[in-house]
């Protein structure tokens, strides 16, 4: 039987074949790993940029795309943790505004500046756990849910705040570990796409996240607490958030009450996509969403450099994310094809 | 019903739930031998699912008593039946189409390179290739995924994993539905390895009675939440078992 099978595998694929075999050696690393397929983008892109505009390579240019990818990556690291066990957070760019607030008035209140940190990455926490809760026992998609926190806490930080910016206080070399540093940001940013990928790929709690997004009630079925694992990773997300809030506010030194927001959220959850993450659950990975984001802070980086308009970095930005989910599901349909 | 000198090792006394309006088991007694598998047909909505769902502690019973080697016991959760030795395979598939054969097999009972909080995959990749192999279970590699299985592959892969778990009881959910006759015949003869081990005991919802009687010691039938047939397999049960449904379909209510 199965040498049978094997027959017939070996006489299609060399049917489809016809092409050199480094070429379909190629196409099937693509067809199994996203991450190089996004690399390979991110190098293209690269290679044109720099190739357009010598400044792409300076030492300027590249810090600045650093500071766009950090905070991007970092909650995309966390979104990627929630879309694989088939939710999503909207809310987590309006965490990014609130937990600095929560640490400037702690602060003010006459707390320590890391003490002040640790509050608003536990109100991040407890928003993550609102989210999670909400969603798991009352059944609510977390679609809706995080649409209403994303607005609940919007006008929460808009009310304390009264729509005032505050200088970030500032306690030098402390500062420069939480983002104001030149690159501390990025740093952080690695750290943490690292860790989490660790977590997703070699822990109990990564198996369990991919085992609730790939078939919910099997896992269930099989003992693992699926409302712990979704909840727990809503915190993940919302402290993260909190998290690149507090980085951000120490990098700009002012605290925005309108700062992330949607924006930053979308492109995290599009980063995420761009590398692979599908929105069904079961799949995806933190380095492929890195990479997504990348891609997208490299285009956004080169076209400022290349003085096209913000208007063409939209354009381009939906047409990735569209032609992203149409490769996703070609790609997974070929897959399944390709099984026997 | 016959006494036995031994205490079976799954027991269940007068079981009945509800849903709603709806009396899925009204009256289960049920008996489970040391090694034996036993065959639970029945048409569908007859209770089958229902029943097995209260042995995994899925569903908790409205009525009735359950033994476990003569121990009474109520099953407050799966793990908590689970711990007792009893797993269920259902006929929706509990594998993961994304993690490999060996993660599958490892699930909720992964092994850790501790002290370190993590995964010991070349342990848990060795011991699933070990395993499947002594009980001659064939696949391509423990590596692969597994939504590159074939269905047959799969159901063997989750009564495997069931069994490797430690499971002393075997639930199976209609383990050969929607089979081709070679991937039925990989599963069949799988359940009959188990079978000749005598380690576990298995009670096996089927609608093919054809295969039910060629791989169970025993049948039993539900019909509308009751056991009406209880009998050892023997030539003529087939007939007997085809007679009763038929009358059942023809009255449209349960027997007296």
């Amino acid at each position: 039987m199965d040498n049978k099978v094997l027959t017939t595998a070996k006489a299609a694929s060399e049917k489809a074949q016809g092409r050199p075999r480094f070429w379909s050696t190629l196409a099937s690393l693509l067809l199994r790993r996203r991450e190089v397929s996004v690399f390979i983008v991110a190098l293209v892109l690269i290679v044109y940029f720099q190739s357009s505009n010598q400044a792409f390579f300076s030492q300027p240019n590249l810090r600045t795309i650093s500071q766009i990818v950090a905070p991007w990556a970092i909650i995309a690291a966390g979104e990627v943790m929630l879309l694989i066990c088939g939710e999503i957070d909207l809310s987590v760019g309006n965490v990014f505004a609130l937990a600095p607030f929560v640490m400037f008035f702690t602060y003010q209140a006459g707390l320590p500046l890391w003490a002040g940190i640790i509050c608003g990455l536990l109100v991040s926490a407890i928003v993550g756990l609102f989210n999670g809760l909400v969603t798991v026992l009352l059944k609510i998609p977390s679609f809706i849910t995080t649409l209403g926190t994303l607005f609940l806490l919007n006008g929460l930080t808009l009310v304390t705040s009264q729509g005032f910016p505050r200088l970030t206080p500032d306690e030098g070399a402390f500062n420069q570990v939480f983002g104001n540093g030149p690159y501390a940001e990025i740093l952080w940013a690695l750290a943490i796409v690292l860790l989490m990928q660790i977590i997703l790929s070699y822990t109990r709690w990564g198996l369990h996240t991919i085992a609730t997004g790939g078939n919910l009630l099997g896992a269930s079925e099989t003992g693992i607490n699926v409302n712990r694992i979704k909840i727990g990773n809503f915190i993940v997300c919302s402290v993260f958030g909190g998290f690149v809030g507090i980085l951000e506010a120490f990098r700009i030194t002012s605290i925005d009450p309108l700062a992330g927001g949607t924006g930053v959220m979308f492109m995290a959850v599009a980063g995420a996509v761009i590398g692979g993450t599908s929105l069904m659950g079961g799949l995806g990975t933190i380095v492929g969403a890195f990479l997504g984001t990348l891609v997208l802070a490299i285009l956004q980086e080169g076209f400022t450099l290349l003085g096209v308009s913000a208007f063409t970095f939209d354009l381009i930005l939906g047409g990735a994310i569209l032609i992203a989910m149409i490769l996703n599901v070609r790609l997974q349909l070929l897959r399944e094809a390709g099984r026997q | 019903m016959s006494q036995t000198d031994v205490s079976p090792v799954v027991r269940v006394e007068h079981i009945a739930r509800n849903y709603g309006a709806v009396k899925a088991l009204r009256d289960v007694t049920l008996n489970l031998h040391k090694g034996e598998v036993l065959g639970l047909v029945g048409d569908n909505g007859a209770g089958k699912s229902t029943l097995i769902k209260i042995l995994t502690g899925f569903v908790q019973p409205d009525e009735g008593r359950i033994f476990i080697n003569g121990q009474e016991v109520r099953l407050r959760s799966v793990t908590h039946a689970r711990s007792l030795g009893i797993e269920t395979v259902y006929q929706d598939l509990a594998l993961v189409n994304e993690l490999t054969v060996y993660h599958n097999m490892f699930l909720k009972r992964e092994k850790l390179l501790t002290p370190l909080p993590l995964l010991n995959n070349r342990a848990m990749r060795e011991q699933a290739r070990e395993y499947l192999n002594q009980i001659g279970v064939s696949i391509p590699s423990v590596d692969s995924l597994v939504a590159r299985l074939s269905g047959g592959q799969r159901q063997a892969i989750a009564i495997a994993r069931a069994v490797y778990s430690n499971a002393k009881i075997l639930l199976l959910d209609e383990p050969l539905a929607a089979m081709g006759a070679r991937e039925g015949a990989l599963i069949l003869n799988l359940i009959r390895n188990l079978k000749a081990m005598g380690e576990v005991s298995i009670i096996m919802i089927a609608h093919n009675y054809a295969q039910v009687l060629e791989i169970c010691d025993r049948v039993n039938l539900l019909q509308h939440g009751a056991i009406t047939l209880d009998k050892p397999t023997a030539p003529g049960l087939l007939e007997e078992l085809t007679d009763m449904v038929m009358r059942e379909y023809r009255n449209g209510t349960p027997p007296a």
